[in-house]
Formats: C-alpha cells, structure tokens, sequence
C-alpha cells in the first residue's frame, strides 16, 4: 500500500512539474491574444480570462483522451 | 499621413491612431511592443513587450541559450528557427553565428562564447555529436526552451500585425453569435 502511494506521489510530482512549465505559457498566450482583440485593458484582461480558460479546458479534454488512449493500449 | 481605425461596436467606440503603420510594424518586429510605444499605445506596449521579451528570455535559459540557432545544412534543419525569427533583434545574432561557423570558407569561430551559435561540428546521424551533447546536458529543458522561444516569436506576428491594422475587435454582437453557434453545435 504505501508503494502505490509513493508510485502515485512520484507520478503527480513529475506530473505537476511538467505541467508547470504550461502555466506560464497560457497565461502570456492569453494576454497576447487578447490584447490584439481589444485596446483598452479591462476587456482584454477580461477577454484573457476567458480565453485561457477555454486553453485549460482544451487540455484537460486532450489529456483525457489521451490517458484513455494509454489504458487501451 | 495618419492611419485611424475605429471599432465597429457602436457601445463601446474606440479610436486607435495608427500613426504610420508600416514604421510601427518594422519596429514592432525588431523590439516587442516597440511599435505600439510609437503609436503612443502605452499601456499594450508595455504588455506586449514584457508579455514576449520574457517568455523569449526564459525559454533562452531553460535551453542554456542554446536553443535559438539558425542552421539549415541538412541533417540539422533548424526549423524553429522560423518562429523564433519573428521576435526581432533579440533572435538576430543567431543569423550572425551562422554566418561565422557555417557560412563562411573557412569557418570562423563564434562569436560572444558560442551564444545562439549552430554547432560548429557537422551533425552526423550515426554519431555522437555536439547537439546530440546538448540534449543529453539539457533534457527536456531543450524543447522546452525551443517551445517557449518559439511562442514568443508566433505571438510577435500576432503584435506586427496589431500594430499594423489595429486590434481585430470583436463587437457584442459577434460575439453573441459566437456563444449561439457554439450552442447550436454542442446542443443540436
């Protein structure tokens, strides 16, 4: 038992250390983007808040298909 | 003469001096954000340039600046490079470095302590080689530096562009229709 908790630990742990580099991406990419929609910064940081959610939610779906995927095979 | 764009949204009107578009897209491309601080676009200069020169800069550390080199001599087609292009003066050098190392009978060393220098060895499929060492020292940290370096430079035409033509505005109206077409598809 304590195995399979520290298996998942080091996974989760290599997992959100990977994932970390994505925060930063998301948020520039979201900023960006919403800043060549809009001119003033309330609806653009407005904007990016919706945009980066719809990057997450994005991911997230491929991250599932794709752990689907890897279960398969 | 000056450029003005309006936004179509008539609840919220906006005017952008566009100035002279072609300059402002020239200095757009060279520095980040440059284009709109001429246009007096402060306040989007500023997050544009901050926004891209740091996501460039630290994807150059991640890569132990190593991952903006221009090198197209086959096997090593620095594809990236492309992308990377587009962030202006800062990716520039590494036109300088290939010059040196590859361009040039004989070749000459590079310049600055190798920084955005190609490998100066030829890349040898078969072989160890210089670049198969910096991926073996960087790891991952290689395509992650390639990968952020790279955003920077496609968001950067994202900028040329707005600094260009001024903001691709949506109105409420467009985007009310969005919102109904994405419930039309997910809902029919």
């Amino acid at each position: 038992m304590s195995s399979l908790a520290a298996t998942i630990a080091m996974f989760s742990t290599i997992w959100f250390g990977r994932m970390s580099y994505s925060v930063p991406l998301i948020i520039v990419i979201s900023l960006v983007y919403a800043a060549t929609r809009h001119e003033h910064m309330i609806p653009i940081l407005q904007h990016a808040r919706r945009f980066g959610t719809w990057i997450i939610a994005f991911m997230a779906v491929v991250f599932v298909i794709l752990a689907f995927i890897s279960i398969w095979l | 003469m000056d450029k003005i764009v309006r936004s179509p949204d008539s609840d919220d009107p906006v005017e952008v001096n566009l100035r002279n578009p072609m300059l402002a897209g020239i200095l757009a491309w060279l520095i980040p954000g440059a284009g709109h601080l001429y246009q007096r676009r402060y306040a989007k200069g500023i997050l544009f340039m901050v926004c891209i020169l740091s996501t460039f800069i630290f994807g150059m550390a991640l890569g132990g600046g190593k991952v903006v080199y221009a090198s197209f001599r086959q096997p090593d087609v620095r594809y990236p490079y492309i992308a990377q292009f587009f962030v202006g003066a800062p990716a520039l050098p590494a036109l300088i470095q290939r010059q040196r190392v590859i361009g040039s009978r004989p070749p000459k060393k590079p310049l600055w302590n190798g920084f955005m220098a190609p490998p100066t060895q030829p890349i040898r499929e078969s072989e160890d080689d210089e670049l198969a060492d910096w991926h073996r020292q960087l790891k991952s940290r290689f395509e992650l530096g390639t990968l952020y370096t790279m955003v920077a430079g496609l968001l950067n035409i994202l900028v040329i562009y707005d600094a260009c033509a001024g903001p691709a505005f949506t109105t409420v109206v467009e985007e009310e229709r969005k919102k109904k077409s994405w419930q039309d598809i997910l809902w029919r």
